[in-house]
């Protein structure tokens, strides 16, 4: 074997085991799905004036990000979530952003237009802040699992990687896609006490 | 039996935990009593401490989007005529493409009163407030808003 294809083939071992690394810690970061629990119910308006609530993204991988326009960290996840609804539109993934801002739709308006946010906005309140567990930093972001469960939880701005193999990783399981694929119908019958 | 547990948004908080506690980041020490003549001018200096690792930014932000620090003064017994902030750092953080204009570590804000020339002799209590917003390297706090209140003699 020459230097070039032993070389090429350390690489590709090396990066099918940072891969495999990669999984395995997500998996370990993330809650069983027995024990995870269920996102707290939202009722806020968006841009449109439409009530938004967690009923909306049933059946779906939703990331509920708390921002603000103020918030450098918070400016810099805007292009990674813009970029992952739209790679994972198709496969029921959505992005919904909770404003913390004061003066809401006033800072919120102007700033999505100039940072061209596609995925849709809500502004926040202290009622709904309390109920994600006191948002005291942001950006603060839960992923939710297609039953409405959080998944993950992330305090500060971690890396794009992190957020894509969570989610990744929630559009893929198995049994996850299976019970979606299967319709409420199924989900019922599964939650539903077992009577003999 | 369910599958699904349910939780209560206080169980839900507990779960989460807190992402942060704001009190302490940001300090300052109460300024010194200001003794001041009908007519005169002086200055009052307010020092302020920032807990290490994080910033506020300036009172001349770097984007329009950022919260500036500010200090007002109520109406009292002596007129703000001015202030005097320290100059500010450019900073780059991960997060921003760019280098931000802000305050770190001790820094102490300066404010020039006057004191009118019909100022009526006697103590007094001058209230104002501070108002900053303060960010690490990965994540910022919500803006606050600190009451300030200076001593004030005016003498003969």
């Amino acid at each position: 074997m020459s230097r070039y294809y032993r070389a090429a083939a350390l690489v590709l071992m090396l990066g099918l085991a940072s891969c495999s690394k990669s999984k395995q810690e997500i998996e370990a970061r993330m809650p069983a799905e027995s024990k995870r629990q269920k996102a707290p119910e939202i009722s806020l308006k968006d841009a449109n004036g439409d009530t938004v609530s967690l009923a909306d993204y049933k059946g779906k991988v939703v990331l509920i990000n708390f921002w603000a326009t103020w918030c450098g960290p918070c400016e810099a996840e805007i292009p990674w979530f813009i970029e992952f609804e739209q790679k994972y539109k198709s496969r029921d993934f959505a992005v919904l952003g909770i404003s913390m801002d004061d003066d809401g739709w006033k800072s919120v308006r102007p700033y999505m237009a100039a940072h061209k946010m596609t995925y849709r906005i809500v502004i926040g309140n202290d009622t709904v802040a309390q109920k994600y567990g006191e948002i005291d930093a942001l950006p603060t972001s839960f992923i939710l699992d297609r039953q409405g469960r959080v998944a993950a939880h992330h305090v500060g701005l971690v890396d794009k990687s992190d957020y894509q193999n969570e989610i990744l990783k929630l559009l893929e399981d198995p049994k996850s896609a299976a019970l979606h694929d299967a319709g409420p119908g199924l989900l019922a019958g599964l939650l539903r006490p077992a009577h003999r | 039996m369910t599958l699904v547990l349910a939780c209560s948004p206080a169980c839900f908080a507990q779960l989460i935990g807190k992402g942060f506690a704001q009190p302490g980041v940001l300090n300052f020490v109460p300024p010194k009593k200001a003794v001041a003549k009908p007519g005169a001018t002086i200055d009052s200096v307010l020092p302020v401490e920032l807990r290490p690792g994080y910033h506020v930014n300036s009172n001349t932000p770097s984007d329009d989007y950022l919260i500036p620090l500010r200090l007002t003064w109520d109406t009292g017994p002596l007129e703000a005529t001015g202030f005097t902030f320290p100059k500010p750092h450019m900073e780059k953080y991960k997060f921003s493409e760019k280098p931000l204009s802000v305050f770190t570590g001790d820094f102490q804000i300066v404010t020039r009163f006057k004191a009118p020339a019909s100022a009526a002799p006697g103590p007094a209590t001058l209230t104002g407030k501070l108002r900053y917003q303060a960010c690490n390297d990965s994540m910022c706090l919500p803006p606050k808003t600190l009451d300030v209140s200076l001593q004030v003699e005016i003498v003969k």
